[in-house]
């Protein structure tokens, strides 16, 4: 059964129009139509986070989420965070305090981290604070320090204007 | 062999030692990477496995008429229809190993019967993911159920009923550990330690599954596989066995791998059923594993029942340990027996013990097949050393760090053998290193010595706080050779390849870091070329925290051949002396005289040869150089580790409070992703402590098949580990560096435990289990309130 | 793994929902998708139709009304830990709400959905039940409030019937001198909890207990609310002696155990996290008491 829907999104700024299978979720309607294998799918259970995108501005798991549903919605996904310029202040944070390894969780975490820091609103975190945001993006390679180190190095107390 | 001096701080060295940026992370950050799944191959069919539901059963029959009649579906295919590509029944896995009674390859599908939930039994080949699943939906096995055996205990019990019908009985191996006079140890006064420890399964879990890409391509005869995998050479050589190609017709390549931790070293079924496929169907397939299957399907280890006896001098020395360990080698031998092996030795760490006897048993039983995980054994046998140290402490009335410190091999015993045979034949040799520093810096970071007086304070404001240390030993740089070729062509371009491969440690920096530093070049000016077949003829890959002494020594050599040749040519192109040629910034000049040289690409040029014309110093064509370091003996990485914990003993919760790590891996290459690889394993054992746990029921049924059951360390769990060097550089390689990947996880169960003993001591505590759950926990707590 | 085919339809009001859901033969509701996605995606759950309620835009939303709080049941779990509404009014829902998954799932899942879905686990249905909310169900008839203690029907399963969705949560407002508590015991943070009690109460002039809740979630396949130890209470004083004996009683509740969390490990779990939301509770209700 193919229950065909047609849909219309904005990903990462730019429109897309799309006709969807009901049960293809967003997760894989980003790597396998759209070709944006930035998003990585780890459990398929909405546990691990790899698969984190933002969805009008809201992290969410994109597994847990169908195509159909991101109808008339904007997302963002790793692809739209540098493009192909810069790397994002949070990118370039990662790699100076060695916050990925394999790089498997990578894209997940900084769209976690692209929310903590608009809901931050400017305001200063604390190490515990990014650890609870942290704590939904399972991370085998590296114990977390890294990315702890590269969110507190931007939103900490010692990057307070 | 170049020496490089001993210490660190070498102005010559201006890369080796420094925390390079890493070459991989700029297309990882960009989500650019290319994992097994991204491949871009709009051609590929995709599989799915219809796997065993029972831990044990024989096939009586399989219906797969609906599901081949599934639209979309192209293939359904159970053993027999493999066989047609096949050379052999089973995978020839099995490694020589003594004490094995008999070898149990695993088939790529199951034959006649199933022997753990999760075995593949049925492979589906169709459009997509989703259409094999539901076609796996429409196949019906009909299996009649045995008797399983999920118990390494039980199951070597005389009557216990068969895990395999095709072996004689569960007793796959049995082998021991003995030296010194055991029986003298145990006689006369001394001080007895008797306890039993249980120590359960967990996994690598890698966050990226494993999965398989293969590509036949008829016109040249040629298989091509893309796999996430840590051994790629390997791979290669199951598959041109198992498929009875040449060398020539099989590639294995690694595309970006998410993570390895043990589980994609081993060969698995799908490794070997997907490539069949591919070339019994001459079309591409892929197959991704998926969560559920990678909690059936995917190795892991750790299982193990330990009854020990120890004696001790009552001044706190060891005089002997004896003992049984049973083994759970799941329902095949994918590695050989090195898991148990590994615990034994590894028990010994970094103390004198006179006299050692551990007899060894292997039961099989009906769980996924046990390989190598992060530890590989190490962190069981150092648990059951660290605790019966911690018991002889308390019953010997010595603080636990003196204990430690009477027991230690000193500096001046290096290297210090002990007469234990290892798996390529030679005795355990400890290369270098300084416990006793070691420990005593750890002491100091942590603050041991006021410890007390901050946990009585503690304790009258109700708060249950402990210190936990452990000190451990790692072998590591297993051999027996690493490759590393380097060329230059005429591009000018510096292209290093290995044998070694990469799952997130960094491989391709710290190879270019080397290189880099020989040839004066930036590392990010230097292509590295890992985990291709086709790039290197031989090679081993992942395993073993290995890759920094075997392909870093690899490189080092490599690249000073490069320099030599390169000099050579230069000395002849600038009519110079070769002793007066030096290498600066990728050029080769006349010493004292700058500007005056050819640059790498110049000597490249000049070696790649004009039609009908000499080569310059009639030197041999190319600018390249080619090296397989081969290990001497393993290099003993060693560490200690103190975590602070608070235990709340009204719930079991156990929060952890800070971790130090002393660490010595001899010279760092890069010390940043030395520190990331402490750092992961550290936490990894974290889990291994206190979350993680591959659970069965008493029929053989995992029960914890996702992460939501399974659980890993979170960021909101583990604590900020602090880390400190030494640097013993080990003789037994150039460039004085050891393995770093997996000491991490060696060190934390025992340093964890040994903190949540200490702060329940008013109570007796004496955890003998892993992991350590709340409700156990509570339950010790219980009993000693109770006494 | 991947979820089985289903037909989706996205209605856009209550009556359109209920109408879907009376005709079409093995419908689901889908929610935030936070539970019912997860069992899809592992096969376990395959109905022929979803339904999803996330158009329809009466049901989202957090407004004041004179008895307290009214909630749309598709209101995000987010937008409830957000809401300064919601932390004035309910105080224990805005506490509870912060341990309910992660949030990347509290962003998508919602409070009606985690309602109806009554894991065991689960922090919402255990704030309900301490809180006696009223809920509004919409079906072919019209509409009818259900009591939260006639909600669960089953493990996993409330009384709605299967054309029935859930449209509304009523939150009442607290009596002055009230205060309020939730703890769980779980292995992490953002797990579903092992154990986890709910407690509320309110103190007369004197300073005695004039009413109490607790309610335990983990304990069944039900929240269960502590009636013994409620009873005891009432017409006390919060002192230690008082506490301590609803927490004695608090650890006779009959648990569901297994082998990894046995019934006699949950009874200890109650006995302990009744003990501290009981003395937070009061302690937060005399701060009240105070102002």
């Amino acid at each position: 059964m193919f229950d065909a829907h047609d849909i219309t999104l904005t990903v990462n700024g730019k429109p897309v129009r799309a006709s969807v299978d009901a049960r293809m979720n967003l997760a894989d309607f980003l790597r396998k139509d759209l070709k944006l294998t930035g998003t990585h799918v780890g459990c398929e259970h909405g546990v691990c986070g790899a698969c984190t995108v933002l969805v009008d501005g809201a992290s969410v798991r994109s597994c847990l989420m169908l195509a159909v549903q991101a109808d008339g919605r904007s997302i963002e996904t790793i692809e739209g965070v540098a493009g192909a310029g810069e790397l994002h202040p949070i990118q370039a944070a990662l790699a100076r305090h060695h916050g990925l390894q394999c790089g498997y969780c990578t894209p997940g975490v900084i769209m976690t981290l692209r929310e903590l820091d608009h809901d931050r609103a400017g305001g200063t975190l604390s190490e515990d604070d990014i650890r609870a945001a942290l704590s939904g993006n399972l991370c085998r390679c590296t114990g977390y320090q890294g990315m702890v180190d590269a969110a507190l190095e931007l939103f900490g107390p010692a990057a307070a204007p | 062999m170049t020496e490089l001096p001993k210490t660190q701080a070498d102005p010559h060295l201006r890369w080796i030692g420094r925390n390079a940026p890493r070459v991989e992370d700029d297309v990882l950050l960009r989500g650019g990477a290319t994992f097994l799944d991204d491949i871009a191959m709009p051609e590929a069919l995709e599989a799915t496995f219809v796997r065993a539901p029972v831990a044990h059963g024989l096939i009586r029959g399989m219906r797969l008429e609906a599901a081949r009649a599934l639209p979309g579906v192209n293939a359904v295919l159970a053993f027999a229809d493999l066989r047609a590509v096949l050379t052999t029944d089973r995978i020839p896995l099995a490694l020589p190993a003594g004490g094995l009674r008999f070898d149990v390859d695993p088939p790529c599908l199951a034959i006649g019967e199933v022997c753990y939930v999760g075995e593949p039994v049925v492979l589906i080949v169709a459009n997509s993911r989703r259409i094999a699943e539901d076609a796996a939906a429409l196949v019906e096995l009909d299996i009649e159920p045995l008797p399983a055996v999920v118990d390494p205990v039980a199951g070597l019990e005389p009557g216990s009923p068969k895990a395999r019908l095709d072996t004689p009985d569960n007793l796959v191996a049995r082998t021991k550990v003995d030296y010194g006079d055991i029986a003298a140890a145990f006689e006369g006064p001394a001080h007895l330690v008797r306890e039993t420890f249980r120590l359960n399964k967990g996994g690598g879990h890698p966050m990226e599954p494993r999965g398989v890409l293969a590509r036949y391509d008829a016109l040249e005869d040629r298989l091509t596989i893309w796999d996430s995998t840590q051994m790629p050479h390997r791979a290669k050589a199951m598959l041109v066995a198992s498929l009875g190609l040449s060398e020539h017709q099989v590639r294995v390549v690694t595309p970006d791998v998410g993570g390895g931790f043990g589980t994609k070293a081993v060969f698995h079924p799908e490794e070997l059923a997907i490539p069949a496929a591919a070339m019994l169907l001459q079309r591409p397939i892929k197959w991704v594993e998926d969560r559920f299957e990678s909690f059936t399907a995917s190795i892991g280890e750790r299982d193990q029942v330990w009854t020990v006896e120890a004696a001790f001098e009552t001044d706190g020395r060891l005089r002997g340990i004896r003992g049984h360990l049973r083994y759970d080698h799941g329902a095949a031998t994918p590695y050989g027996i090195a898991l148990p092996f590994n615990a034994a030795t590894n028990l010994i760490g970094p103390y004198v013990l006179p006299a050692y006897r551990m007899d060894i048993d292997l039961c099989l039983t009906n769980k996924t097949p046990a390989a190598p995980t992060r530890g590989a054994g190490r962190p069981q046998g150092t648990f059951v050393m660290e605790r019966l140290l911690d018991r002889a402490a308390a019953g010997l009335n010595i603080a636990r760090d003196e204990i430690r410190r009477r027991n230690m091999i000193v500096p001046a015993q290096m290297p210090y053998t002990i007469p234990v045979k290892q798996r390529d034949g030679s005795m355990m040799v400890y290369d270098s290193g300084d416990y006793p520093q070691c420990q005593s810096k750890a002491l100091d970071v942590a603050g041991w010595q006021d410890f007390p007086e901050r946990q009585a304070k503690a304790r009258a404001e109700g708060h249950y706080i402990g210190l936990g240390l452990a000190n451990y030993v790692e072998a590591t740089g297993r051999g027996p050779f690493e490759s590393v070729g380097i060329s230059i062509g005429p591009s000018g371009k510096v292209v290093v390849s290995s044998g070694a491969t990469a799952q997130g440690q960094g491989v391709k920096t710290m190879l270019a870091q080397v290189v880099a530093d020989v040839l004066g070049l930036e590392p990010a000016s230097i292509h590295v070329v890992v985990g291709d077949t086709s790039a290197t003829a031989s090679g081993l890959g992942a395993y073993a925290s290995r890759q920094a002494v075997t392909a870093g020594n690899a490189a080092f050599a490599a690249a000073t051949m490069l320099v030599d040749k390169a000099r050579k040519a230069a000395a002849e192109l600038l009519e110079a002396a070769e002793a007066d040629v030096e290498i600066h910034n990728g050029m080769l000049q006349v010493k004292g005289v700058p500007g005056h040289g050819r640059s790498l690409q110049q000597i490249a040029r000049a070696l790649a040869g004009t039609p009908g014309f000499a080569l310059p110093g009639n030197l041999p064509p190319g600018l390249s150089a080619a090296s397989d370091f081969m290990t001497s003996g393993l290099s003993y990485t060693n560490g200690c580790h103190l975590a602070e914990v608070e235990v709340d003993p009204e719930t079991g919760g156990v929060k952890l409070n800070r971790y130090v790590v002393v660490h010595d891996c001899g010279r760092m290459i890069n010390p940043m992703m030395v520190e990331g690889q402490i750092l992961g394993g550290v936490v990894h054992g974290i889990g291994m402590t206190l979350f993680e746990w591959m659970r069965y029921d008493a029929e053989g049924q995992p029960l914890t098949v996702t992460f939501a059951d399974y659980l890993l360390p979170t960021s909101d769990v583990v604590p900020r580990v602090e880390i400190y060097h030494l640097e013993s550089p080990t003789p037994l390689n150039p460039l004085g560096v050891k393995g770093a990947a997996e000491s991490g996880t060696i060190g934390a169960p025992s340093a964890i435990v040994s903190g949540i003993e200490d702060a329940l001591r008013h109570l007796n505590v004496r955890i003998d289990t892993l992991p350590l759950t709340p409700p156990q926990l509570r339950r010790l707590v219980r009993a000693g309130a109770r006494t | 793994m991947k979820a089985p085919a289903f037909r989706y339809h996205a209605p856009r009001s209550i009556a359109e929902a209920v109408a879907l859901m009376s005709t079409l033969e093995n419908a689901r509701v889908l929610a935030g998708g936070q539970s019912l996605m997860p069992m899809m995606n592992l096969r376990v759950a395959g109905p022929d139709h979803l339904v999803d309620l996330g158009r329809i835009a009466e049901l989202n939303g957090i407004a004041e009304d004179e008895h307290g709080l009214r909630i749309g049941a598709m209101t995000s779990q987010r937008a409830i830990e957000k809401s300064l509404l919601v932390a004035t009014i309910c105080p224990l829902l805005a506490e509870a709400i912060a341990h309910v998954g992660h949030q990347q799932t509290r962003n998508r899942g919602t409070i009606g959905g985690s309602l109806c879905h009554l894991d065991p686990g689960a922090e919402l249905p255990v704030v309900a039940a301490a809180l006696d909310i009223m809920l509004t169900a919409a079906g072919p008839t019209g509409s009818r409030e259900i009591a939260f203690r006639d909600f669960p029907a089953d493990y996993l399963t409330s009384s709605l019937e299967p054309e029935e969705i859930l449209t509304h949560i009523h939150v009442p407002r607290q009596p002055p001198r009230s205060g309020s508590a939730f703890l769980e015991f779980n292995r992490r943070p953002a797990d579903f909890a092992i154990l986890s009690v709910a407690t509320t109460l309110t103190l007369d002039e004197a300073g005695r207990i004039a009413r109490v809740a607790i309610a335990v979630g983990g304990a069944s396949y039900r929240p269960m609310r502590l009636d013994a130890a409620e009873a005891a209470l009432t017409g006390q004083l919060p002192n230690a002696e008082a506490l301590a004996d609803a927490a004695a009683i608090a650890g006779t509740l009959p648990c569901d155990g297994d082998d990894l969390y046995p019934a006699d490990y949950k009874q200890d779990l109650c006995a302990v996290l009744v003990r501290r939301t009981l003395t937070i509770a009061a302690s937060r209700a005399q701060e009240n008491a105070h102002v």
